[in-house]
């Protein structure tokens, strides 16, 4: 336990705070401007990490893989957000894209349950596929849909619901190995600074975070966008009122959130992997970060990330058989004690 | 309306079915009745929490946790519990489920909304984590294999004893949650969810209405985790995830929230799901996230909530075709 010790640890925790400021920032605005806990913000990340790995396959492009991961992921968002989260003036569409999926799922499910029935060929499927979905359209279009907006518990259940899809998604089209995104080579070096071997990815890890953290601070302190972006924080009805399109203000709010939990999943996929279950790892994490730096609170969070890497580093290596417990523990007491955590505002 | 009579008959029809049925189909349908049954004595805890006393718990599986690591060490390392002593060791699991929860709801009463979700999140996390970690005692993430189930003059390793053995548990706690709901004091804690601050001006310590309800809670979650420890014979960090908690929270919603039995319904269906697509298809997952969302976005009030729903649709349309009716110039 000397000072080298400290040093590689603090560098260490320091660093996978970066990636937790990525995916928690994201989460962090999400509940802070629409009051929806997202249960699948571990899947964009764990998603975000495969799209790149295609990406890097067909290309061969690791520069490439951030921005195309971030913004199709980003893209689900916004679709997540209009057609299931806040759907007015979108029901036709929910409704429509349900029934189609149900309708797959259920001709899918008499296909593998008895084969004879369909006789393997595709025509019948997609007979099968249509019928059952129009009968499923029409079925659903006659329930009235309770907005969603004011109730947690039906949030959370939702987004879950997104999550279990997304990760059974992944599994079907990346396959259930371990797979590692490979960053250019200029990157696997380490740095020498007073004789302490730091690895260069990690130190591009900081600095990426810095940057989207500085450009995140002067978008919502100095730009119009941001203004309304804080606005509808405080009080989104008063927004409403002052003429903030608070309904756009969302949307790229959870695009933004989707994108940048994204990026954390190609930049951490380099260390940490990308496997099946990711997402529901990196998912308490992130609660850690938002619920420690407060919700809807940018500098909260970055604040928070450094908090939760840095104990889950020097958990780790100090005393290993506790370390989730010394991760969770101070959450809950934080909680208890300020449950708007230490940045948030009322 | 059918009446409060009726529908405890209906429940009791049901519940001498299930008796007679399971029994008679395969093992494989017995393991999974009594698998469902001691996760569905979880998801009623989380129903007296969530439908009862309007708090959404997402830390449940702590205390179901708890309640199975102590069945499998106590198993496995002194050899507890494999006699008579199986009923010594269910009596500390509800006890142990019922402190965790009396030390957790100091923390976690205070908070409500988003924020009593967010701290039971994390209190479960808690568990998650020494689950997972604290290899000495809870062998990681590798869990504990137990070596058979107990034998006291009834041999719980047959599978149809065994169903028995956790089918009576599940009735008595059903009862005892019943007549809990039904008391008095379950009527004042219907009243803190409708209108906590109605309650604390009429005088009622809502505090601690709520307390001893999310400790009575624990307490069955230790006794569904005590069971399930020993139907399975294995334990891992698996049982205390955080979507262990979430699947209770959706089995009670999809059953309807405030009903008892509606969790169960909800417990059982989820678990069939689960348990039959996974032998017949590899995407299993799918139709559970599809049961997710189109539970949450179609049938708010659950399964049990469709009577009432259609017979509203009902009388909306007879109102509709009488006021037509009138205002037609004769």
């Amino acid at each position: 336990m000397n000072t080298q010790f400290w040093i590689i640890q603090t560098f260490n925790g320091v660093s996978y705070g970066a990636l937790l400021f990525l995916i928690g920032s994201g989460l962090s605005l999400i509940f802070g401007v629409m009051r929806i806990v997202n249960l699948a913000h571990g899947s964009y990340f764990l998603l975000g990490g495969y799209v790149a790995l295609s990406v890097i396959e067909a290309t061969g492009s690791w520069a490439l893989s951030l921005p195309v991961a971030a913004l199709t992921i980003a893209a689900l968002g916004i679709a997540m957000e209009r057609l299931f989260l806040r759907s007015e003036g979108f029901a036709f569409l929910r409704n429509a894209v349900l029934a189609a999926g149900l309708a797959v799922l259920v001709s899918l499910g008499i296909s593998a349950a008895s084969p004879q029935l369909l006789g393997g060929g595709w025509l019948q499927f997609m007979i099968l596929a249509g019928v059952a979905a129009v009968l499923i359209f029409l079925l659903l279009s006659r329930i009235s849909v309770l907005p969603i907006e004011t109730d947690v518990l039906r949030q959370v259940l939702l987004t879950v619901g997104f999550a279990f899809l997304f990760q059974q998604g992944a599994l079907d089209i990346w396959g259930g190995n371990n797979m590692d995104i490979q960053p250019p080579p200029a990157f696997t070096q380490s740095i020498v600074v007073g004789g302490i071997y730091l690895p260069l990815y990690r130190v591009f890890m900081i600095g990426m975070a810095l940057v989207i953290g500085i450009v995140l601070w002067l978008v919502m302190e100095k730009t119009r966008m941001g203004a309304a972006v804080r606005a509808t924080v405080d009080d989104a009805q008063m927004a409403r009122g002052v003429g903030i399109n608070t309904n756009l203000v969302s949307m790229f709010i959870f695009a933004l959130g989707a994108f940048l939990a994204a990026l954390g999943g190609v930049i951490g996929g380099a260390f940490l992997g990308i496997y099946p279950g990711l997402d529901f790892e990196m998912l308490p994490l992130a609660f850690a970060v938002v619920i420690i730096g407060g919700m809807g609170s940018l500098g909260g969070a970055a604040i928070g990330a450094l908090a939760v890497g840095l104990a889950d580093n020097f958990g780790k290596a100090l005393f290993p058989e506790f370390s989730y417990f010394t991760l969770y523990a101070p959450m809950v007491l934080i909680l208890a004690i300020k449950p708007t955590g230490l940045f948030g505002r009322e | 309306m059918v009446s409060q009579q009726v529908k405890i008959g209906m429940v009791i029809i049901g519940l001498a079915l299930l008796a007679f049925v399971i029994p008679q189909s395969g093992s494989f349908v017995i393991l999974l009745a009594t698998r469902a049954l001691a996760f569905a004595i979880l998801a009623m805890s989380v129903d007296l929490l969530l439908g009862f006393t309007g708090l959404s718990s997402m830390g449940q599986a702590a205390y179901f946790g708890v309640g199975a690591y102590l069945t499998a060490v106590l198993a496995t390392k002194f050899g507890i519990g494999m006699g008579w002593d199986f009923w010594l060791v269910v009596v500390m699991g509800i006890l142990l489920g019922a402190a965790l929860a009396a030390v957790f709801g100091l923390f976690a009463i205070r908070a409500s909304g988003v924020y009593f979700l967010m701290i039971t999140l994390a209190l479960g996390q808690c568990v998650w984590g020494l689950a997972y970690r604290w290899n000495s005692v809870t062998g990681g993430d590798n869990g504990i294999n137990m070596t058979g189930r107990p034998n006291f003059g009834i041999d719980l390793t047959n599978d149809v004893n065994f169903f028995y053995l956790v089918y009576a548990f599940f009735v008595v706690s059903l009862l005892l949650l019943y007549i809990l709901v039904r008391s008095p004091f379950g009527k004042s804690l219907a009243g803190i969810r409708e209108r906590e601050l109605r309650m604390q001006i009429l005088g009622y310590n809502t505090w601690l209405h709520k307390y001893i309800a999310f400790i009575i809670a624990g307490g069955f979650g230790g006794l569904a985790g005590v069971l399930w420890a020993q139907t399975n014979g294995h334990v891992s960090p698996e049982n205390v995830v955080l979507t262990t908690s979430v699947d209770a929270l959706l089995m009670v919603v999809l059953g309807g929230s405030g009903t008892l039995v509606g969790a169960a319904i909800g417990t059982g269906i989820v678990f069939g799901l689960r348990e039959f697509l996974s032998t017949i298809v590899p995407w299993w997952q799918y139709v559970l996230g599809a049961v997710y969302v189109l539970t949450i976005l179609y049938l708010p009030m659950g399964l049990m909530g469709i009577p009432a729903w259609i017979r509203q649709r009902r009388s909306q349309r007879k109102s509709e075709e009488s006021k037509k009716l009138a205002s037609k110039p004769s």
